[in-house]
């Protein structure tokens, strides 16, 4: 594999590896009970001790950030999930039936892509009700616009390719064609880009997070974490800028991996 | 015996795949004498591409030479600097690529593209360029130079395209030029008149010419010289004449065969040992047997089809009153270039366009408006063979997959049954069994057509429509394919609506033919009536448009 041998993939990979480990198994990696506060060792900065410090309640923040890792990835995960299924249903049955059906469904995506995606997910945040869950179908749906023109647009590719009208001429019914010849063939970019959409994903959540209408403290999410530290930015800059580098690491790495996913090297 | 004008010694030349390099062209040597036209014919994979990229150095990134020498005019080639060798490449050496649907710049028009050679090459000024772009474009017979030069790649067509690029090469007054296929992309009477346009220019300027090609009756028509390639290696040369008449290689022999233009008549079926008919693949035929219903004579009746589609600023009539039979167990051919409304009328007949006027029956039943399940089980006695065996065939799929799906979707038989007439299939149409688990990536394009083939015959059908089965395939595999389709014709009592724009291919399996152009019938007939006492102007065009006329007139 030549992409083992570039060491920003292999850098993303690493990242990536220790992120799942902190979703599955949190406490192989945290250092400290992300809840426990000790008031005497309030607002230390990052030591062999504490790597990132401690924040006014006494509580270790690297182990916060380790336990976070679960709310916010599955949140982002679940808003790729919702984007795919509801973007990819959209784009299958609008490029499928073309026509009038799609030119109506498509417009309707275009009003949805034109509003910004946050102030999507605020509306569905608002209704639905604060927490992880909200925030992941917001997000979603939010970002299913995009996937139903990705869908849409490699639909409309191969329902025109010679094997699926030779498919039909084989006697092959409808729900046959589409998910023996279109989708199989039609997933691969889509694939692509909810690899991409993660990382737009985590930061869409980090971001809903950070304004609270995440899970209820102490819940440890990234973005809380860094909106948690904002009080304290003049003198212990770290409480907000640690959890904010730890986003910006990861979305890079699951942008660099996710490149590659599509092709790219 | 004059100066040689290129001199090729020994030359090798290796290509890597996955980290393995492996030579596919053994050391050749040729010689091109100033002002004479040597084709260097060959089958896909023969290396006679590979040749014509190393004599200029532009093989692709995994490709380079090992050994040889490439001499032209007191250099060699194979040591020139890049800086050196630039410039001889379009002033000295021209190139006449293969495809010229992507060899021109689509963002700049056709006229500035020759300019800009000849401002490269020339240094000739801005206004001067284009002025002589004009006169070129004149030369290669381009009507409307003023205006074909201010257009862009994409408003030309074909052969127009084609004829720029013979324009650019031959722009800078070149000694010698190089012609890759340069009529392979094309319909065979565009192809002639290309071809012609060549001769001209080579007669003009005394310019010689290497004519790559798969095509040995173009070859036959066109070179003073024929080189023969065969995985590697030269395998024969010398004058064209002696090389078609008296083939001294076992493999030029079977090339000379195999053209389609340097032969007459159709191909008989070759009975092959008579198995017994215990096989499930005789059992789906035999069941069809028992379910003809009626004694038509003609299994497929197209009668007065109109098809017309709407096009910016008015409507074009692609077929118009078109009305043809095919024949029980027999060839009809529906023979016209591009735009001909040929391929219309056959997917009018395949039932995947719906006609705009007109009726068709099959087996005297009438199926214009069968529509849902009553077209679907259609299906079972109508099939169709695409021109893009590249096309047809779903990339993820294997084989076995691909030749078993018609028994899927009408459920026919178990797993196991359909494996083995998967198999038997596959042997029928001469592909290793071995090939099953493969996908369409990993097979060559005869490969691929088989497995068409064999798919469509998975059905038993009584009727197949055969869209340009052969013409996305080499000579030599178009004929193995050709005798395929009459041995399966002459084995399962098949009937064929066959369509193709090349005669020389037609008059091959033909029983009947039809003649369109512009979307009518101009004439139809016997095969043997339409071919030797033609009635229409456009009928004689087309057969004297298939090449090896020439060479066999003599």
């Amino acid at each position: 594999m030549r992409l083992l041998r570039q060491p920003g993939f292999v850098l993303s990979l690493i990242v990536l590896a220790v992120v799942a480990t902190a979703i599955v198994a949190p406490s192989l990696l945290a250092t400290h009970d992300p809840f426990a506060s000790v008031p005497k060792e309030r607002l230390l900065p990052p030591s062999a001790e504490h790597f990132f410090g401690t924040d006014n309640l006494g509580r270790d923040v690297y182990s916060r950030v380790v336990h976070g890792a679960a709310l916010s990835i599955v949140s982002a995960a679940l808003a790729v999930l919702v984007g795919v299924v509801v973007g990819g249903l959209v784009g299958l049955t609008s490029g499928f039936l073309g026509g009038p059906v799609d030119f109506a469904v498509m417009r309707v995506v275009d009003v949805l892509v034109a509003i910004p995606g946050i102030l999507l997910a605020l509306i569905v945040v608002a209704s639905l009700g604060f927490g992880p869950i909200s925030i992941g179908l917001g997000v979603g749906l939010g970002a299913a616009g995009s996937f139903a023109r990705v869908m849409r647009s490699q639909v409309i590719k191969v329902r025109g390719a010679e094997y699926v009208e030779a498919a039909r001429t084989l006697g092959a019914r409808m729900p046959a064609v589409i998910f023996r010849h279109v989708l199989p063939n039609a997933a691969r970019p889509v694939i692509a880009f909810a690899a991409l959409e993660l990382g737009t994903a985590i930061l869409g959540v980090s971001a809903l997070t950070f304004l609270g209408f995440g899970a209820p403290p102490p819940a440890p999410e990234w973005g809380a974490l860094s909106s948690a530290g904002r009080d304290f930015i003049a003198a212990q800059p770290w409480l907000s800028i640690i959890p904010g580098l730890v986003i910006l690491v990861v979305v890079l790495a699951v942008n660099r991996v996710a490149r590659a996913i599509g092709g790219e090297r | 015996m004059s100066e040689a004008l290129l001199t090729v010694e020994g030359l090798r030349v290796e290509y890597s795949t996955r980290g393995r390099w492996s030579e596919v062209v053994h050391g050749i040597s040729f010689d091109v004498q100033p002002g004479k036209v040597v084709a260097l014919v060959g089958e896909s994979g023969s290396g006679k591409s590979t040749v014509s990229q190393a004599l200029i150095r532009r093989l692709p990134e995994n490709g380079r030479i090992t050994a040889g020498a490439i001499r032209f005019a007191g250099n060699d080639l194979v040591k020139l600097p890049e800086r050196a060798l630039r410039k001889l490449r379009g002033a000295q050496i021209g190139f006449v690529p293969q495809d010229p649907g992507s060899s021109l710049n689509p963002l700049m028009r056709v006229g500035e593209q020759i300019a800009e050679t000849l401002r490269i090459h020339k240094r000739m000024p801005r206004a001067t360029a284009s002025a002589r772009a004009i006169e070129i474009l004149d030369e290669v017979g381009i009507p409307q130079p003023a205006l074909r030069a201010t257009q862009y790649p994409h408003e030309l067509s074909g052969g127009l395209r084609q004829r720029a690029l013979i324009g650019i090469a031959w722009a800078c007054g070149p000694q010698f030029v190089i012609a890759d296929e340069p009529t392979s992309a094309l319909d065979v009477t565009v192809q002639r008149h290309v071809l012609d346009q060549l001769d001209d220019l080579v007669e003009q300027h005394g310019t010689a010419v290497l004519l790559i090609t798969h095509d040995l009756a173009v070859a036959a028509d066109r070179a003073d010289e024929i080189i023969v390639m065969y995985r590697g290696e030269i395998v024969e040369r010398g004058v064209t004449a002696d090389v078609l008449n008296a083939p001294t290689h076992e493999y030029t022999r079977r090339l000379v065969a195999a053209a389609p233009g340097l032969r007459e008549g159709r191909l008989a079926p070759q009975v092959r040992e008579s198995r017994s008919d215990e096989g499930a693949l005789f059992s789906t035929f035999r069941e069809r047997a028992a379910a003809a219903r009626t004694d038509a004579d003609s299994i497929l009746d197209v009668r007065g089809i109109s098809k017309s589609y709407g096009v910016r600023g008015g409507s074009f009539l692609a077929a118009e009153d078109v009305s043809f039979a095919v024949p029980r167990g027999r060839t009809l051919s529906i023979v016209g270039e591009s735009g001909s409304g040929k391929t219309t009328s056959a997917r009018i007949a395949a039932r995947l366009v719906q006609p705009d006027a007109g009726t068709i029956l099959l087996d005297g039943e009438d199926i214009t408006r069968a529509g849902g399940e009553a077209l679907r089980q259609l299906r079972r006695r109508m099939q169709v063979v695409y021109q893009n065996p590249f096309g047809s065939l779903d990339p993820r799929m294997t084989v076995e997959r691909i030749v078993a799906e018609p028994l899927r979707s009408f459920r026919i038989g178990d797993r196991r049954s359909q494996a083995a007439l998967v198999r038997e299939l596959l042997e029928r149409v001469q592909l290793s069994p071995d090939l099953a688990v493969r996908r369409p990536g990993e097979l060559s394009g005869g490969q691929r057509q088989r497995v068409a083939i064999a798919r469509a015959l998975a059905l038993g059908p009584d009727l197949m429509i055969l869209d340009e089965p052969v013409s996305a395939l080499d000579v030599a595999v178009q004929e193995q394919i050709l005798q395929l389709l009459v041995d399966l014709q002459a084995e399962f009592r098949l009937s064929y609506l066959f369509i193709s724009h090349d005669l020389g291919v037609v008059r091959q399996i033909s029983d009947r033919i039809v003649v369109m152009q512009k979307g009518r019938v101009v004439e139809s007939g016997e095969a043997a009536d339409v071919l030797e006492r033609p009635s229409n102007d456009y009928t004689r065009e087309l057969i004297d448009a298939i090449p090896g006329r020439i060479a066999t007139a003599d």
